[in-house]
């Protein structure tokens, strides 16, 4: 535990002047304020389609999910995968993790855990700078009532739903690009991924949940048809999509660890 | 409890078809600068990978400080630093984080990074990227990263590597100071026997994946036979003279002879009779080929 406990630290300390890291805290600062900023700007034209607070707060919510989750988030996933390993491909560091006196299982696990747990901020950041953002605009403009309503365990659901529906493409990603450490191939084929996933969720296939890459739009879209249907907090949350993304992440973590227990250093 | 460091017995490694390292039994005593020389892709950095359990042992064939790397990796790797080929470092981190970074994963204190940084002369450029560094700078800071766990046992490959020449004489310097000082056992590996001489105690001479001379520093001083050189106005005919006396000639070119140095009777005894006969011989010294010479003899005959 220790081993993986430090691991995590040293994983944090050295990551946190990359990219991937500030991205998960800027994509929804940036993202979320622009949209606020949208709700100021065009405040008039809002507030004369007289939206009951919590339309107001699905209108509002809805452009950093549909963003996020089609697009943003698979795409982050994939470069996040990429630049965890990368980072060590690049300074041709493994020799040096794997001669450290630490179990290979911390080393890998760590890092794996540090995807995700950059994920879950950055998904939580989301949800959170939304509520702010929301309560911010009333302040500057009083006439919208987002407090009327409150959309924190609406939106707890939805983000959730979809961290857990980028874990399958997470795992993926994170085997490739162990394998490779080139950026053109994990990089590639993620792209291509999420292009095709997004296809197959949005022409219904019926297939579509095998895919991990399709699993964030399949996430966003059913559980969008759900919240017509009547209550918008009754939907589920673990779906075939999700179940299959759960699958995939824990037999490709485990996947992944073969591959680095033989990882050899040539 | 073994009295080696690292003792590997008849350690055999194979990338795909190709033998890599073959037979190899290294005895590296504790507290020694062990030399582990040999001409590049000779199967250095392969020995080393392997004793750091970065490339593993077919069989369990390599202990260090007595235990068995396959079975012992963690409580080896304790004792252990290294600085394996070109040294590994973060190029978006400065000198200092990298350093602290490795007191991190080894649940060290961080104050450690200073004094390492000032081990090395690095303090100046503590707080710039490592990308900006020179070559020469990355190394030192590669050292200082395998020495910042003080471990018990150094695997340095091909350490002065980029080094100028004062940086290479620090290097020296630190190794003597650390074996003498402080009790520490390194290997360190060269492709230049000149390098090594001056500091290790003992050395292991490596071609082909095959270990061709392993001892001390006198051992290998004692394989080199001294030479008697003559010059004198006919060479050839005084090789002949010699030759029809029952001495070995080993060469001779118009006026220089060689024959195997004996003892200083002998070569008074030889300078007579050239005299006698008529030859003029205007000098005679003992020639010993320097240690660099004699390493590549060892490792052509391979």
């Amino acid at each position: 535990m220790r081993s993986l406990y430090i691991s995590m630290v040293s994983e944090f300390y050295k990551s946190r002047k990359t990219l991937a890291f500030w991205a998960a805290i800027l994509l929804p600062a940036i993202i979320c304020s622009l949209i606020a900023f949208g709700f100021y700007h065009d405040a008039e034209k809002i507030l004369k389609l007289n939206y009951p607070p919590m339309a107001l707060w699905g209108r509002y919510s809805g452009n950093a999910l549909g963003v996020m989750g089609m697009l943003i988030l698979p795409f982050y996933v994939i470069f996040m995968a990429f630049s965890i390993n990368n980072i060590e491909h690049k300074n041709d560091t493994w020799k040096t993790l794997f001669a450290q006196p630490l179990n290979r299982f911390s080393i890998y696990a760590a890092k794996y855990l540090y995807a995700v747990l950059t994920i879950f901020i950055c998904l939580f950041l989301f949800a959170a700078l939304t509520v702010a953002f929301g309560h911010l605009l009333e302040f500057l403009i009083p006439r919208y009532h987002f407090s009327a309503y409150n959309p924190v365990p609406i939106l707890c659901k939805y983000y959730a739903k979809i961290f857990l529906s980028s874990l399958g493409i997470l795992s993926l990603q994170f085997v490739f690009s162990l394998l490779w450490s080139d950026f053109l191939k994990p990089m590639g084929i993620g792209f291509v991924g999420v292009i095709m996933g997004i296809i197959t969720a949005n022409v219904g296939w019926k297939y579509a949940y095998f895919i991990p890459y399709s699993h964030p739009t399949l996430a966003l879209r059913i559980t969008s048809t759900a919240k017509k249907a009547g209550n918008p907090l009754d939907f589920p949350v673990f779906t075939s999509e999700i179940i299959s993304s759960l699958i995939y992440a824990t037999l490709l973590f485990i996947i992944g660890y073969i591959i680095v227990s033989k990882k050899s250093i040539k | 409890m073994s009295s080696y460091a690292i003792e590997t017995v008849d350690l055999n490694f194979k990338f795909g078809n190709q033998v890599v390292v073959k037979d190899l039994s290294l005895q590296v005593p504790k507290g020694s600068i062990y030399g582990f020389l040999g001409p590049n892709g000779a199967g250095k950095t392969t020995t080393i990978k392997i004793l750091l359990n970065l490339l593993k042992s077919p069989t369990d064939s390599v202990f260090v400080f007595g235990k068995e790397i396959n079975h012992n990796r963690i409580a080896i790797l304790k004792k252990v630093g290294a600085l394996v080929e070109q040294p590994a470092i973060y190029g978006h981190l400065t000198g200092k984080e990298n350093l602290i970074n490795r007191c991190i994963l080894l649940g060290i204190s961080k104050t450690k990074a200073n004094e390492m940084l000032q081990l090395v002369d690095l303090t100046a450029a503590a707080n710039k990227k490592t990308k900006e560094y020179s070559l020469g700078m990355k190394q030192r800071l590669g050292i200082a990263l395998a020495l910042i766990s003080d471990p018990e046992l150094l695997l340095l490959d091909e350490p002065t590597n980029g080094l100028d020449p004062n940086g290479i004489i620090e290097i020296r310097n630190l190794m003597v100071e650390l074996a003498t000082k402080y009790q520490k056992t390194i290997l360190v590996s060269s492709h230049l026997l000149a390098e090594i001489e001056r500091v290790a105690t003992h050395v292991g001479i490596i071609n082909k994946g095959s270990l061709l001379f392993q001892g001390t520093i006198s051992a290998l001083q004692q394989l080199n036979k001294p030479i008697l050189e003559i010059v004198v106005n006919d060479g050839p005919g005084a090789a002949a003279f010699l030759r029809g006396n029952g001495f070995e000639v080993l060469a001779n070119d118009e006026s220089v002879v060689s024959v195997p140095f004996t003892s200083p009777g002998d070569s008074g005894k030889i300078n007579t009779i050239l005299i006698q006969q008529g030859f003029i011989v205007t000098a005679l010294y003992q020639q010993k080929k320097d240690l660099e010479d004699l390493f590549l003899e060892i490792t052509k005959n391979n």
